[in-house]
């Protein structure tokens, strides 16, 4: 390659300079807006920092912030609760997305038409997913209630935000609505790429269509099904909107996760060190699961070339 | 008789009929059994945001009703109107909404057009460019893709204040940026591999710079590409919550979904005008969503299952 003469063998010609040209907007923003806060993050969750006293930016306090809260039982209580909301939502959401992405492979009238439809849940904002289910699950006048007492399931409507265990699978349900659609999308993709001749070797040799699924599309699906697993776990971590919008991490905090704790300290405690810290150790929970998504489900590919 | 397991059956003889007929009862009802699920996925996916809609355009007495009226028997359209048409001095909740409209509009724009302006540039640099640390900065950028923002938004918050830019359109869309560009970049440069090398060296050694191959042949060859990312990020930009929520207090950089979680907050809601509220909120992504699908299947499916 490099016997082909240069016509502009000028200075922007040179790879590392025009690397260096091309990257700059990138490298900028990359830095200023993700690198740079983060180093600031871990120096403000070694101090004092509370806004209400500007003094306390230079109050040097070592670890203290994280021992405060490896102390703390609320803290405690907050990351089980995180856990729960991630190992549930990601689970059903996994298994769920699998089940729809094998129904949509068959072949059906409208197939297009629903696998377009599967998209709405995930194009919903946040904000309008967290209003849709409160306005349904509303105690007064919610169409849940309306729906259970006109069945005849249900007496008296039920203040169902208003129930600790209730209000926490509320949430998580809404979250599974939300987020399964992107399950369904990568597995059916991957489906897509299960060679043909493989089912009809398999069909051939007389497997039933269960066998048939076990032992030649589940395995094929592997991969597929871990990159779900992973980086479904690492955005159920950081959980925030349908929180704040349908319970505020009440009733007594049953939907308090650790990025609404983290919320409550640093925005309206004004605590920033100490809300720091708890984000660092958020990001760590986080990083293992990076670091297994980047080490054994990227391929070489991916990274190299 | 290895055609027995074709669909083709209508040439059978009496010998293996019984057995057919048998089995293509289990195949009706195999089908049925796939038509009724796929019609439970249909309204679970459809039911509750069609409910959203109708709640939108109800009078209050039939939402209130016990037993509720699933239809309305008057459409209300009112609330609507009142987002885009009313006057400054109506007291209507949804009077504001409008501004939240035009800054998400504002700022989910510009946040998609720098990052595909970035995003072009580092993508193409990624895939054709040789230099130092090539590796560690593409492997920077993906894991910063992960990062919670809840560590990057107290010292965002803190920057945005020093610079004086706390309820600006300009802090949001920075903002956005530094979560929507490593996805750009991770997207762009899987569309880029894919333009052949040859065309480009041709023009090369037909006397075209690096900039002009990247002007007159990646982009226009990637420009499918290219729109699934910018359709794909304004998408996100536009659903954001957390950062908007934090950094914006004013309606100089509220965004609607912003406007929209004090709804929830307020004390006596208005059920009519928060739906249609939400509505309005959620038409732009899900209309863009529902025409563009094949290029949002392309974003969500490509980043994250390639090879």
């Amino acid at each position: 390659m490099s016997k082909i003469p240069r016509p502009h063998q000028s200075l922007m010609e040179r790879p590392g300079i025009l690397a260096f040209i091309l990257l700059l907007p990138t490298a900028i923003i990359i830095f200023g807006l993700l690198v740079f806060p983060m180093c600031s993050s871990l120096a403000i969750s070694l101090t004092k920092m509370d806004l209400l006293n500007p003094a306390s930016a230079k109050e040097f306090v070592g670890l203290g912030n994280y021992i405060e809260a490896l102390k703390n039982p609320m803290f405690w209580m907050t990351f089980g609760k995180t856990w729960y909301f991630a190992l549930l939502t990601v689970s059903i959401e996994t298994a769920l997305g699998l089940s729809i992405a094998l129904i949509l492979n068959q072949n059906f009238k409208g197939r297009g038409f629903v696998r377009g439809l599967i998209i709405l849940p995930w194009a919903l904002p946040y904000v309008v997913n967290g209003i849709m289910w409160k306005w349904i699950f509303d105690a007064n006048y919610g169409a849940f209630n309306a729906l259970l007492n006109q069945i005849g399931l249900l007496k008296s409507y039920q203040i169902w935000l208003g129930n600790p265990i209730a209000a926490f699978h509320i949430v998580i349900f809404a979250n599974i609505w939300k987020e399964t659609p992107v399950a369904i999308l990568l597995i059916l993709a991957a489906l897509q790429s299960v060679p043909k001749e493989l089912y009809e070797a398999a069909t051939v040799d007389g497997a039933t269509g269960l066998q048939c699924l076990r032992k030649v599309v589940i395995p094929m699906l592997k991969p597929v099904i871990m990159v779900v697993l992973v980086l479904k776990t690492i955005w159920a971590l950081k959980e925030f909107d349908l929180i704040y919008v349908m319970t505020k991490g009440g009733p007594a905090d049953a939907t308090n996760v650790l990025t609404y704790y983290i919320y409550q300290n640093t925005f309206k405690f004004l605590k920033f060190g100490y809300g720091s810290a708890l984000a660092y150790i958020l990001t760590l929970a986080a990083t293992i699961l990076v670091m297994v998504y980047v080490k054994n489900l990227l391929t070489e590919q991916e990274l190299e070339s | 008789m290895t055609n027995l397991r074709n669909d083709d059956n209508d040439r059978m003889d009496g010998l293996t009929e019984s057995i057919f007929s048998q089995r293509s009862k289990k195949r009706k009802l195999q089908r049925i059994l796939l038509y009724l699920a796929v019609i439970l996925i249909c309204i679970c996916i459809l039911a509750p945001y069609i409910w959203l809609i109708i709640s939108s355009l109800s009078y209050r007495v039939d939402l209130t009703a016990i037993p509720l009226h699933w239809i309305p028997k008057k459409i209300n359209v009112e609330n609507y109107r009142q987002i885009f048409l009313s006057t400054a001095d109506s007291s209507s909740p949804n009077h504001d909404l409008r501004y939240g409209f035009l800054n998400s509009l504002i700022i989910a724009g510009s946040s998609t057009l720098i990052c595909l302006f970035a995003g072009t540039f580092a993508a193409y640099a990624f895939t054709r460019l040789n230099f130092k640390g090539k590796k560690s900065f593409y492997l920077l950028i993906l894991i910063t893709q992960f990062l919670p923002l809840a560590v990057l938004i107290i010292p965002i918050y803190i920057i945005m204040k020093d610079l004086g830019l706390l309820n600006t359109r300009l802090a949001l869309i920075l903002a956005n940026c530094s979560f929507i560009l490593p996805l750009m970049v991770w997207l762009m440069r899987s569309y880029f591999t894919s333009v052949p090398k040859d065309l480009e060296e041709v023009a090369r050694i037909d006397g075209c710079s690096r900039f002009g191959t990247i002007f007159r042949i990646i982009i226009p060859l990637s420009t499918p590409g290219l729109a699934a990312c910018g359709i794909f990020a304004f998408i996100i930009a536009w659903n954001e919550f957390f950062t908007a929520f934090i950094l914006s207090s004013t309606l100089n950089s509220k965004t609607i979904s912003v406007l929209l979680s004090e709804y929830s907050s307020k004390v006596g809601i208005d059920y009519v005008a928060m739906a249609s509220a939400g509505v309005v909120a959620s038409l732009p992504p899900v209309i863009m969503a529902l025409v563009f699908q094949k290029y949002i299947v392309q974003g969500l499916t490509g980043g994250a299952v390639k090879g």
